[in-house]
């Protein structure tokens, strides 16, 4: 059956809509072929077993090679010393602004909070240079402070809003009737948060967590500022990293347009867009099981 | 022998005045009904006896309310006192946990851990809610799963799993059927051994088939109390009788 329209206003309204709504689906596939178009290219020259798992990232010696494992180690070194760091202090966080905090520092906090969101990351990498990497150079005695950890540190407080606002809402939808009943059971508060509420909201406490992971992995400037930018496999937190990012936003000037090398920081794009896809499904899931 | 007592207890939300001049006694192993509209206090008279009205911060109180003979606001820890007055809300609200540990959840708070005498706890307190015989096969489903009734009765058995001494029933059965009605009922005769129980209720036949003595509120205030069968047969103020026969609210 053919859906009528009352007039021509209208059909042409839902069609515009429409066409918006399907845009940015469109966009997300055009993004993802033009990467694959390019990064794709790659692997007639390398094979993708090497490209994953091989431990050298030399693109410009003769023979190039092109194994970005030191990379994906730097990637997951810096957002995993930044989980570390930043769900502690955001479920702390989120706690005490929702159960906690009267209800003047509550404003005063969330505003604060959403300030910290709006400073650009570049900011944060300038202060992770000047003062940071100084200081973690002098506490662990290093010949040079720009490492893994630094980034970690200026990472976990880029993620925290996200962390901290997500979880915070999590909290807020737990049911007073939750509370109430724990309470009345001669529960004290703080053993009705860590028993009931918390639970409560793990779904929203995971989706934060994937959502700061994102953040995190994505996460480009600051990272290229004071991560160090050695490609050499990491053993240790307080060693030089270079992340995936860093990578592609430090060789893509300098890459010949249709070298191999140029195709090469096209396929670490092609692994970042899946890891960011994959750990924004599992946000998903877990808000969307939370909500059921 | 006289539980709860209260004097001129006024009860106050921000500049609303939700409880007037309340004076009541409420006696040992006695079912106390109380009925009367919505809005008349009777929730906010239950909220305060376990100083659960102090979640809301506009809330304040005026005069006295005591637990065997001790003020409850200033001579009983707030903690004992929630433990000692337990409280079955109008909606069945278990927590998200299994049967078993919605029911464990309070004595294990207040220290018991070995778990056979969790176990004992359990079986006993929802063999006091009229529960156990529906549930003893499926103790580790999600409380979830059980229906209203039997939610409400979980509830209840939650509460008796802290032993406590008076236990507050705020509209137990606004949202359940007749026979789950009946089943909480039953229940609570069987309790009456153990426990001074208060009954709040806005079905005027519930409070003639299960209290001892009944209270009539309105507006936030104590209009009478006596004997049940008193209330329902001759009731000495005009706005009781008409309550009770319908003629308003």
């Amino acid at each position: 059956m053919k859906k009528k329209y009352v007039s021509g206003v209208e059909f042409f309204i839902e069609k515009a809509i429409f066409a918006s709504g399907a845009a940015t689906i469109l966009f997300v596939v055009l993004i993802f072929v033009f990467l694959l178009k390019e990064g794709l290219s790659l692997f007639s020259e390398v094979s993708l077993t090497s490209f994953l798992f091989s431990k050298n990232w030399y693109p410009i010696s003769d023979p190039p090679q092109f194994g970005i494992l030191p990379l994906i180690m730097g990637s997951i070194l810096v957002t995993f010393g930044a989980i570390v760091i930043s769900v502690p202090l955001g479920v702390a966080a989120a706690v005490y602004i929702s159960e906690v905090a009267p209800k003047s520092i509550r404003t005063f906090l969330k505003s604060g909070i959403e300030l910290l969101a709006a400073i650009p990351s570049i900011v944060l990498g300038f202060i992770g240079i000047i003062f940071l990497a100084p200081a973690i150079r002098n506490i662990f005695n290093l010949s040079s402070g720009l490492t893994a950890l630094a980034g970690s540190i200026m990472l976990a407080f880029m993620a925290l809003p996200t962390i901290v606002s997500i979880i915070e809402d999590a909290i807020v939808s737990v049911p007073r009737s939750y509370k109430e009943g724990s309470l009345a059971l001669g529960a004290t508060h703080w053993q009705t948060i860590y028993k009931v509420i918390l639970p409560a909201a793990s779904s929203g406490i995971l989706a934060a967590i994937m959502l700061g992971i994102g953040r995190v992995i994505g996460e480009t400037m600051a990272v290229l500022m004071i991560t160090g930018n050695a490609a050499i496999m990491p053993t240790s937190i307080l060693q030089p990293v270079r992340t995936l990012t860093a990578t592609i936003a430090a060789e893509m000037g300098e890459a010949v347009a249709g070298s191999s090398h140029y195709y090469a920081l096209f396929a670490i794009g092609i692994i970042l867009f899946i890891i960011s896809f994959v750990i924004n499904l599992l946000a998903d899931m877990f808000l969307h099981r939370g909500k059921k | 022998m006289v539980k709860i007592k209260t004097s001129n207890l006024n009860v106050w939300f921000d500049w609303e005045i939700a409880l007037k001049n309340i004076t009541l006694d409420v006696s040992e192993n006695e079912i106390l009904g109380i009925i009367g509209p919505s809005n008349s206090g009777k929730t906010t008279l239950l909220r305060t006896l376990n100083r659960l009205n102090e979640l809301y911060p506009g809330s304040r109180v005026e005069g006295k309310a005591e637990l065997d003979g001790k003020d409850i606001f200033t001579e009983v820890d707030i903690l004992s006192l929630r433990k000692r007055v337990g409280i079955v809300f109008a909606l069945p609200l278990p927590l998200p946990l299994s049967i078993f540990d919605n029911i464990a959840y309070g004595p294990r708070l207040h220290g018991i851990k070995k778990n056979n005498s969790l176990s004992e706890i359990v079986e006993k307190s929802l063999k006091d809610a009229a529960l156990w015989d529906e549930v003893k096969d499926r103790l580790q489903e999600s409380a979830f799963k059980l229906s209203g009734g039997q939610q409400q009765r979980l509830c209840i058995a939650r509460t008796l799993a802290v032993e406590p001494e008076v236990v507050l029933y705020d509209e137990p059965c606004s949202g359940l059927d007749p026979i789950s009605t009946l089943k909480i009922e039953e229940a609570m005769k069987k309790l009456k051994s153990n426990y001074t129980q208060i009954l709040v209720t806005n079905n005027v036949k519930q409070s003639a088939r299960v209290s001892d003595r009944t209270a009539f509120f309105l507006m936030g205030e104590l209009i009478e109390v006596g004997i049940t069968a008193e209330i329902y047969t001759a009731p000495k103020d005009k706005r009781t009788d008409d309550y009770i026969s319908g003629r308003f609210g």
